[in-house]
């Protein structure tokens, strides 16, 4: 079987699934000379502009720097450094619009030039071969050096691989359309670049070297083999044009007819890439101990006067090289940084160049009028043509992509590998139906990262609970065994025959007894008391009065019991007398005869209570003869009676405190006589008067009744008849509930 | 200072659907000259109706959809599925019926599926198809060539006949088809149908006047003038060359496998191809892109499927032709075909190489 090398010497290559041949343009600019460096009146430098990690910042506001000096350093291989491009202030340290198609801000130093562009001191190195692998590696990774074809992949970490090489091919293909920066730098730096191939020659000893190059670059063509010739393993490999052959995927499948396999790097396959310019740029770095400080950018399009390649130092702003093309102010500016196919726009012309950047593009409005601007779009329904299928590089079927994107389906687009586009914007080229297919990609791409983040986040708050849970159930454990043996231990204690195991027998049975006197003592109390009295009394009496002294508490008792016998009888001496008055004049009876008396707040408290219970009794009373409807009638008009008469009762004889406190217990007292209206209207169609009378009266007189006894006690005693009326007023609830109960079930 | 925004890329190549439309629409052009010069004014009087009731079909339902009119009426999807309408349509088919097929293709097929790019179905011939079996007296008088006619049909007749159904002179449709020896006329495709039934070979069938010297009079002219069109369509890159190819490829050894098994009862290989309706399915309806499979290897297996389902519809089947019945056949596997001939993606499945 014929090798690769010798079926690339004879000048056939495999090729690539798709591609397309968008208009070249590079004649605006490839035959011009690069424009040599001016140092603009400000520098942007955005401290990360590779993939992977920002460096530290080692400079400060108010710095003096020489140009070359290291403005951060490098801890992680995935950080690379950055230089003052030039010498100068540092002026400021702040967040400002980097060149990144998100158009985010990012931290970047801001450098006045002091326009004298003073070096920093160099070490001239005339042979790399003097130099070891590792110094040479270090110094690549020193000057800053990352991947300027596009993605920007730190060189030092591509170089130090160490894989066995078998080719290692240098990017020279610029597939792009308008771009000529590598070019331009083969035809103007080509023995400059060979070193940077040799140099990279030294590190990785790869067994063929591959100079990947589009044929329409005759004249870097030319100038390449003239500086291989003598060269054995070095092959200049001109390959079709064909977009996107530049890309890193395409030009392997090219010149090797191997496929990189999908989230493996190339060095796998023993193959390692490099783009011309960091050829260029490594030898800067090694021989003349110059950083990456500048580098050519292709400034083109039919908006500028002077379309050229310009020697650009890292920071300058956009604008400064547009003027310097004559830039023609136009009514709607689109300014690209990249190449048509894969550039983004720039929000303004403020944003710097980077390490990465090989175009600025300025295009007149005919030239890219472009379909896929949010103002002018003229995006139609695919029709599945297929079109696009046919020219994806990386053979996606972009149209059943662009449904599962609008669909959000991401099962389908993780199956239809969505990952593996390149966004090399091929199909959104041909598409006739002018759909911004890769527009559509790249959002379902951020979605579904998005997507995972939050995944990854869910399941470690799973592991955090679950450990939690775990933990807790644990300590559980601990606990209860950590009780069981004090326990045993306890016990093993007291079986021993030592004197603190006696004495603490002895307290044992200490709280033994104790337990028992109580009881012995609650025994005798219930036998004092009358046998009629239930234990439930004497229970409430008990809680009533918790605060009472230990002591007190027999006497306490017996007078509960003693007032409870007390109100028995009252309750069936008064029934008889007063149950006719109150159910017919409750109202007005109760608070003039109570006004004269009433000096205290517990007087007014009773006052309210009785109210209440009036209250309760009308509606009750009415309900029985009325309709509901006029029941609610009544209702409504005793409750503005009761308020006037409270409001005149509190105006005349009381003060402001006490007008508040009284007013408190009217509510309560409302809200009670409201829900027992309401429980009376259930009743109302099934109770007779008759029956509904007793029933009512026991409360009533058992408050009246409590209410004259306890403004009769002298005013120590006052506290503890408010509680015995509190727990009057519960019991006369409940009586009445029972009885209502009763009716309703007779 | 306002800065423009798009999305890369930001070139794009200047091709839009309505161009590639109106490319399929002047390919047609051959074939329909050749339709006029055998048949008459015809099927030119079927392709203006049915044009001008897809575009207003089409207008009611945008409008009632709320759709931009402008560019979806103009896109020419609607005309061009009009214009293959009406080219299938026979003759002197009453008006009502192009009326009928394209209000259905649009309105129905196209429109309430979701419009462009959304119908399951061939939108003209789903109309073709549904007219054929609604009215199948209408769609089967078969205007014959008209130099095998008894009188001379001008256009003031053929249009007197679409619209009235009787020429100036008061001959009806049926009476026009009929041959000076007093036989009614058919298709080429129907003679050999209807010859086998009453016990004649092929050979013998070839006989017949309606088909002349070679497969047909006239008929091998118009699939010769859609083939040229289609010829047209494939050097333009307007159409994929997958389809055509595997459906005339499918056709051919389908039918030369017949007629190596049995030459009496089965036509040759060319009577198939430049007969019927095969050339203009092969190149204006199977590659229909909107109903059709979308990667090269589903369009392959699409149109053999489709040769296929012609041969034995026509050999096998109730009609005399196959084409609408194939294409809305291969439609319907059209999704399945795409979902078992999805390509290897660069960097998957290599194989041993991983």
């Amino acid at each position: 079987m014929e090798s690769v090398i010798e079926r690339i010497k004879r000048g056939s290559f495999s090729q690539f699934h798709g591609g397309i041949h968008p208009p070249e343009q590079k004649f605006l600019t490839c035959s011009k000379p690069i424009a040599s460096a001016q140092i603009p009146e400000q520098l942007i430098i955005p401290i990360r502009q590779h993939i992977g990690q920002a460096g530290n910042v080692m400079v400060k506001v108010g710095d003096k720097v020489l140009k070359g000096q290291i403005l951060s350093d490098c801890d992680s291989p995935m950080s690379v450094p950055i230089h003052a491009p030039t010498s100068g202030t540092i002026t400021a340290i702040k967040s400002m619009a980097i060149p990144h198609p998100s158009g985010l801000s990012e931290a970047c130093i801001i450098l006045t030039p002091d326009g004298e562009d003073t070096w920093k001191q160099r070490h001239i190195c005339p042979d790399f071969h003097s130099l070891s692998k590792t110094q040479i590696l270090e110094k690549i990774a020193n000057a800053g050096i990352s991947g300027m074809g596009g993605a920007g992949f730190p060189t030092q970490v591509k170089v130090s691989t160490l894989a066995k090489i078998d080719y290692l091919i240098i990017n020279a293909a610029e597939c792009e359309p308008y771009i000529t920066a590598d070019d331009l730098l083969l035809q103007e730096h080509s023995p400059t670049i060979l070193d940077g191939i040799k140099i990279l020659d030294h590190l990785l000893t790869p067994k063929n070297i591959l100079i990947g190059i589009e044929e329409n670059k005759t004249k870097a063509i030319s100038a390449l083999k003239k500086a291989t010739a003598d060269i054995d393993h070095i092959d200049v490999c001109v390959i079709p044009t064909k977009y996107p052959s530049g890309g890193e995927k395409q030009l392997i499948q090219i010149l090797t007819g191997q496929e990189v396999p999908s989230g493996v790097l190339p060095s796998s396959l023993g193959i390692v890439m490099q783009n011309v310019a960091t050829c260029f740029a490594i030898a800067d770095a090694v021989i003349n101990d110059t950083p990456l400080i500048k580098r050519v950018v292709t400034v083109s399009g039919q908006a500028l006067e002077k379309p050229q390649n310009i020697w650009a130092l890292i920071g300058t702003p956009v604008g400064f090289l547009t003027d310097q093309c004559g830039y023609k102010n136009s009514q709607n500016r689109h300014l690209i940084m990249g190449g048509p196919m894969m550039g983004f726009s720039l929000p303004h012309d403020q944003v710097p160049v980077i390490k990465t950047t090989n175009c600025i593009l300025a295009p007149s409005e005919i030239e890219i009028a472009s379909p896929f601007s949010s103002t002018s779009s003229k995006e139609v329904e695919c029709i599945r043509c297929g079109q696009c299928a046919d020219v994806c590089p990386a053979q996606l079927l972009p149209q059943e992509l662009l449904w599962s994107a609008k669909a959000k389906d991401q099962a389908q687009l993780a199956k239809l590998n969505l990952f593996d586009c390149i966004e090399c914007g091929a199909c959104a080229y041909v598409c006739p139906s002018q759909i911004p297919l890769v527009h559509y990609y790249r959002v379902a791409k951020a979605e579904i990262r998005q997507q995972k983040l939050l995944d990854i986040k869910a399941e470690k708050a799973k592991v955090r609970f679950e450990a939690r849970k775990q933990r807790l159930e644990r300590e559980k454990v601990a606990r209860v065994e950590k009780h069981k043996k004090a326990a045993e231990a306890r016990k093993a204690r007291m079986n021993t025959d030592t004197s603190a195991a006696k004495s603490e027998k002895s307290a044992v049975a200490d709280a033994l007894a104790r337990v028992k006197a109580k009881k012995a003592q609650a025994s005798l109390k219930q036998n004092t008391a009358e046998g009629s009295v239930t234990s439930t009394v004497e229970m409430t009496a008990e809680s009533v009065v918790p605060v009472a002294p230990v002591d007190e508490s027999k006497s306490q008792v017996a007078n509960a019991i003693a007032r409870a016998k007390a109100k028995k009888i009252a309750q069936k001496n008064q029934a008889q007398i007063e149950s006719l008055d109150t159910l017919q004049n409750n109202e007005s009876l109760s608070s003039s005869q109570a006004a004269p008396v009433v000096i205290d707040k517990k007087a007014k408290v009773d006052v309210a209570i009785a109210k209440a219970k009036a209250n309760e009794n009308k509606p009750q009373a009415e309900t029985i003869s009325d309709s509901p409807n006029a029941q609610v009638d009544a209702t409504t008009k005793a409750l503005p009676l009761e308020i006037v008469n409270l409001a005149s009762d509190s105006d005349d004889k009381a003060t402001q405190a006490l007008n508040k406190k009284a007013k408190v217990a009217a509510a309560i007292a409302k809200a009670k006589a409201k829900a027992k209206a309401k429980t009376a209207a259930n009743l109302a169609a099934e109770t007779s008067f008759d029956r509904a009378e007793p029933s009512t009266t026991p409360a009533n007189i058992d408050v009246m009744q409590d209410s004259n006894t306890a403004a009769q006690a002298d005013i120590a005693a006052t506290k503890k008849a408010r509680v015995a009326a509190v727990v009057a007023k519960a019991k006369a609830k409940k009586l009445a509930a029972s009885s209502n109960k009763s009716t309703t079930s007779e | 200072m306002a800065f423009w925004i798009a999305s890369s890329p930001h070139n794009h190549q200047q091709n839009e659907t309505s161009s590639l439309m109106r490319l399929v629409i002047y390919a047609t052009i051959p074939g329909i000259f050749a339709q006029w010069y055998f048949f008459g004014w015809g099927n030119l009087i079927h392709i203006s109706l049915a044009v001008a009731a897809a575009i207003i079909a089409e207008f009611t339902v945008l409008s009632l959809r709320n759709k931009k009119i402008t560019p979806q009426l103009f896109d020419g999807s609607a005309i061009l599925t009009a214009v293959l309408l009406g080219i299938s349509l026979p003759a002197l088919a009453p008006w009502w019926i192009s009326v009928i097929g394209s209000v259905f293709a649009i309105a129905l097929v196209k429109q309430l599926y979701g419009g462009l790019g959304h119908n399951p179905f061939n939108p003209a011939m789903a109309a073709y198809v549904m007219l054929l079996i609604s009215f199948p007296l209408q769609m089967t008088q078969w205007q014959p060539p008209l130099s095998l006619l008894a009188m001379d049909i001008q256009l003031t007749d053929t249009l007197a006949v679409i619209f009235s159904g009787y020429t100036p002179q008061g001959y009806s449709v049926e009476q026009i088809r009929t041959h000076i020896d007093g036989f009614t006329m058919a298709t080429p495709l129907d003679t050999v149908k209807t010859n086998m039934t009453l016990g004649l070979t092929v050979v013998e069938s070839m006989q017949a006047p309606t088909i002349g010297k070679h497969f047909g009079v006239g008929w091998e002219w118009i699939n010769a003038g859609f083939l040229l069109g289609g010829l047209f369509l494939l050097s333009k890159k307007a159409i994929p060359w997958s389809t055509p190819v595997s459906f005339l490829l499918s056709l051919f050894v389908c039918s030369f496998i017949a007629f190596m098994i049995s030459p009496d009862s089965n036509a040759s290989t060319m009577f198939h191809w430049f007969t019927g309706a095969t050339m203009l399915g092969a190149f204006f309806i199977l590659t229909d892109p909107v109903s059709g499979a979308t990667s090269v290897k589903g369009r392959l297996v699409f149109g053999a499927l489709a040769g296929l389902l012609v041969f034995l519809i026509r050999k096998f089947g109730g009609y005399p032709d196959a084409v609408a019945f194939a294409v809305l056949l291969c439609n319907m596997s059209a999704p399945l075909i795409d979902q078992y001939t999805r390509p290897r993606t660069y960097g998957h499945d290599l194989g041993v190489k991983k």
